[in-house]
């Protein structure tokens, strides 16, 4: 392995902004002008008014983000954050999202950042727009500005004379570079911010408006399939091209190279007609798969770029004992319940596709490279999919339905991927491993050290080296992915919470970036922050065990921060935590533990206690309860963040008790429900959701918060319920037997007592 | 070929194969969005409508076999003017995040109400126990469902 140094190149600096890969190509040009001044959130990116915000003549207000709705509520947040800073009423503001032709450019919708850039950027210029309105009417009733008052979009003189928005529309210039200069109001005077405001998507949901993708019709409309191979890298060596296009309804096929789909009337037709294809094409084998039983092994044995990303190196106490334990998670899939699906429209040299893209104009640039197209020509709509938990096939599928919709020029064709593409094609959470070591003293760890490796958690389209589209690369003139990158701190990729949040004088924090891809891998929810924090926080219970110290106690001995204090003495408040319960093995079935994190290490602050029931005989775990306390800073809208808080626990419940991607040497087994499980409503917890506002502190996005921390607490739990530890994910019921039949698999690995200045003092002993 | 379909209340001629799953005569014949494709394996419940008010999935379920029977889907349990008790509830609980797998809750749930009234809440767990979320909205979706039973016990 490569022991290289942290460089910072000049790509990997673009990468570092707002923690958006974007390429140069569309770096904006204004942030090249002459030392522009520092503008808050995207505004920074995007300076000028009216790229956020348009009144309208009739009062309206028409919102334009970057951000895109994945089923996190973000346009509702976003509409009550300008409606606020504009003293209009919720209902009229209308939400225009991720538009190449319309919108700001704002990167991918990732990271819980939409609210920090997206809503920073909104409230600014929706204080500014105020301003400038009151100005006019200021002019227009010859009262001075600081005498009006605007109630409803209407601006009042004292003297009881009005000016609606409406009638100022026409002569506010807002095509003027924002300024930042204007206060937006304080938290106490928020009418509409810190409200639990009904999402403004879900009576179309539950009557079944279009509200999808999937939903959209256009005249004209074809239906496309596509035809994958049956396993990563093999190459379409033939197939019966004449028998597929004789069947009712085919309109195309469409081969490239080994890329293969087809183009029907109707969408059954093309169903038939990818079964058919599917059977007579003939494949070349492409490279083996690791094998699974031997998977961790493989990973660590590939090329990786290691880099030590935090260091802290105080003497170390004589007389301590130091353990050593190793974790693993699994490759797991994001599994929207819908596959991923687009519609794409090319006509007179113009592509147009909408899509569920996190990101359009990353994916613009991107198309435009693939097919040899200039992104002017290209314009994406974000038209929303299923839930979108991370890089799924949502871009992939956009540029399956280009190549379809060029092919049959002048017609749409709408194409969603099968149930079986989705799970064997998406790009997979990585498999992870992470070594830790620590050494407790007095009470107090006063020795740390942590090792991930993992493959690349971002091979998302927008990369400037390589094409980040799977239909590319089977091309004849085959594309080719971009390379794995390290992503700096505090983001990070596989490293994200990798770096311990507790105050430990002596750490030392490593990152192994596998080069390697041997199983498709990008971005899943909290990319490496999941598993990092599994991985600590079941090793802090493993050393507050060692130190013969409450797991609560233990944690709060080595915390300063006082919002990270709160959040957990919240938890423990809230689940009646007793000092010492989770010695308390009762009968071996149930017991509670705690997990706590502060997302990215510098954002949301989560603990999580949960509660397991284990059954000996059968080895399923249950969870009946979570409780979960929060501190995302300003909350904009308290249910939408309990709804975000329940969906992250429940959706790392599954994770960690059900979750990970089956394959063998020839090929994903994983191709539906069956062979890739996830939580039932039958097994649902009751989740209890403390949360803690700061109404003058930064709003922090929640949607990957709670999923770490939830994860150590069910595995924290287990082992006070049952004595034995359980360090490779998921807690299935074959692991759990094993565990249970085994008395020595729970234990730390190996016990050293400090000074290690001779052999003879490595001693291997159980706690 | 010609097949004969009742769908909310309404005689609709489609002209598609009798073999051809229900599910996309409704989508893309009938233009009704509240069946939604998400396996075709009736594994997920997506695609349920209702047929002579019993669950079905419909991405098994062949346009040609249901000639004669009376299909509802979302669009027909209620409208935005008036909404289904259920529908109320799921807006009142805010039991979606996604919201791509509540058509199919709605109408496994309408199916459930219908057979027991009063159900409990293992009831409801039970009877959604094949229609998968992903978002993890479990809880609400749950107490939208006993929501709206309590509602309609008191019409």
């Amino acid at each position: 392995m490569n022991m290289n140094g942290p460089r910072l190149t000049r790509r990997e600096f673009t990468a570092v902004l707002g923690g958006i890969v974007i390429s140069f190509s569309l770096a904006p040009k204004v942030v090249l002008a002459q030392n522009p001044a520092r503008l808050p959130g995207s505004l920074e990116t995007n300076r000028t008014l009216d790229a956020w915000l348009r009144v309208n003549a009739d009062g309206s207000v028409t919102v334009f983000t970057g951000k895109v709705e994945l089923g996190q509520g973000i346009l509702t947040a976003l509409a009550q954050i300008a409606a606020e800073e504009l003293d209009v009423p919720l209902v009229r503001i209308s939400m225009v999202s991720g538009d190449t032709g319309r919108t700001p450019n704002e990167g991918q919708t990732a990271g819980s950042q939409s609210i920090e850039q997206s809503g920073t950027a909104l409230r600014m210029a929706g204080a500014e727009v105020r301003a400038i309105l009151i100005n006019l009417a200021a002019k227009k009733l010859g009262v001075l500005a600081d005498l009006l008052k605007v109630n409803d979009g209407v601006i009042l003189a004292p003297d009881g004379r009005k000016v609606a928005y409406g009638e100022l529309a026409a002569q506010a210039d807002l095509k003027r570079e924002a300024t930042a200069k204007v206060s937006p109001k304080p938290a106490a005077q928020h009418k509409i911010v810190g409200k639990s405001v009904p999402r403004i998507d879900i009576p179309g949901k539950v009557t079944g408006a279009a509200a999808f993708v999937q939903d959209l019709r256009l005249p004209g409309m074809l239906h496309g399939r596509i035809v994958r191979p049956p396993r990563y890298g093999a190459r379409l060596e033939s197939f019966d091209e004449a028998t597929v296009k004789a069947m009712p309804g085919v309109i195309a096929v469409v081969r490239d190279g080994s890329f293969l789909g087809v183009v029907a009337r109707r969408e059954e037709q093309a169903i038939n007609a990818r079964l058919m294809l599917m059977e007579f094409a003939k494949w070349s084998s492409g490279p083996l798969l690791p094998d699974p039983s031997k998977l961790y092994e493989q990973l660590l044995s590939l090329r990786s770029e290691d880099r030590v990303i935090s260091e802290k190196d105080a003497p170390l106490p004589a007389g301590a004992d130091m353990i050593e334990a190793t974790y693993h998670r699994p490759y797991q899939a994001h599994a929207a319940i819908a596959p991923s699906c687009a519609l794409a429209e090319f006509k007179d040299g113009k592509l147009t596709v909408w899509t569920h893209s996190q990101g359009v104009y990353p994916l613009r640039a991107t198309m435009a490279k693939a097919l040899d197209m200039q992104p002017r020509d290209i314009r994406c709509i974000h038209a929303e999919g299923a839930g979108c938990y991370g890089h799924n096939g949502a871009d992939d599928v956009a540029f399956d339905a280009a190549m379809l919709a060029r092919a049959v020029s002048g017609r749409p064709v709408r194409l969603q991927w099968m149930r079986d593409d989705e799970f064997k094609w998406e790009p997979y959470g990585p498999a992870m491993t992470m070594k830790l070591k620590g050494a407790v003293a007095g009470g107090r760890v006063v020795d740390w050290s942590f090792d991930v490796w993992s493959q690349s958690h971002n091979m998302r389209p927008g990369d400037p080296d390589g094409i980040n589209l799977l239909g590319s690369w089977y091309l004849a003139a085959a594309k080719r992915p971009g390379p794995a990158r390290h992503a700096p701190q505090p983001n990070g990729g596989g490293d994200r919470n990798a770096i311990t949040l507790y105050d430990f004088p002596r750490q030392r924090t490593t990152h192994h970036l596998i080069m390697e891809n041997p199983v498709r891998t990008s971005a899943l929810r909290t990319l490496g922050a999941y598993a990092n924090v599994f991985s600590i926080e079941s090793f802090i219970d493993e050393l507050a065990a060692a130190a013969g110290i409450d797991p609560v106690a233990f944690r709060l001995a080595h915390i300063r921060d006082e919002r990270e204090r709160a959040v957990i003495e919240a938890v423990a408040k809230a689940a009646a935590w007793k000092p010492g319960e989770s010695y308390q093995k009762g009968n071996g079935r149930r017991g509670r533990g705690i997990g706590y994190a502060r997302y990215k290490t510098v954002a949301t602050y989560t603990a999580v206690i949960a509660e397991v029931e284990v059954n000996r005989t059968t080895g399923i775990v249950k969870v009946p309860r979570i409780w979960a306390a929060v501190d995302a800073g300003q909350i904009i809208n308290p249910d939408g963040l309990i709804n975000q808080i329940e969906g992250g626990v429940i959706q790392s419940m599954s994770w960690t008790l059900h979750e990970q991607v089956r394959f063998e040497r020839n090929g994903i087994l994983s191709e539906d429900w069956m062979n890739y499980p996830i939580l039932t409503m039958p097994e649902a917890p009751r989740v209890e959701t403390v949360l803690i506002n700061r109404p003058n502190e930064r709003a922090l996005g929640a949607g990957e918060a709670a999923q770490g921390p939830t994860a150590a607490a069910i595995a924290n739990a287990f082992a006070a319920a049952t004595g034995q530890r359980i360090r490779e994910l998921p807690l299935t019921p074959e692991r759990v037997k094993q565990a249970l039949a085994s008395p020595l698999i729970g234990k730390p690995l190996i016990k050293i007592r400090y000074p290690i200045d001779t052999a003879s003092d490595v001693v291997e002993r159980s706690l | 070929m010609a097949i004969s379909l009742r769908v909310n209340g309404v005689t609709r001629s489609v002209d598609a194969e009798p073999d051809t799953p229900l599910l996309y005569v409704l989508r893309n014949d009938l233009e009704l969005n509240g069946a939604k494709y998400g396996c075709a394996l009736t594994q997920c419940g997506a695609c349920t409508v209702l047929v002579n008010g019993a669950a079905r999935r419909s991405c098994v379920t062949p346009a040609g076999s249901i000639e004669g029977n009376e299909v509802t889907t979302l669009e027909g349990l209620g409208t935005l003017d008036k909404l289904h008790p259920l529908q109320k509830a799921f807006i009142d609980e805010q039991a979606a995040q996604c919201g791509y797998c509540i058509g199919g809750m709605i109408m496994t749930a309408a199916d459930l109400l219908k057979r027991n009234p009063q159900p409990r809440e293992a009831d409801v767990r039970a009877a959604l126990a094949d229609n998968l979320c992903r978002c993890g909205t479990h809880n609400r979706i749950i107490r939208a469902v006993l929501r709206a039973a309590q509602n309609m016990r008191g019409q």
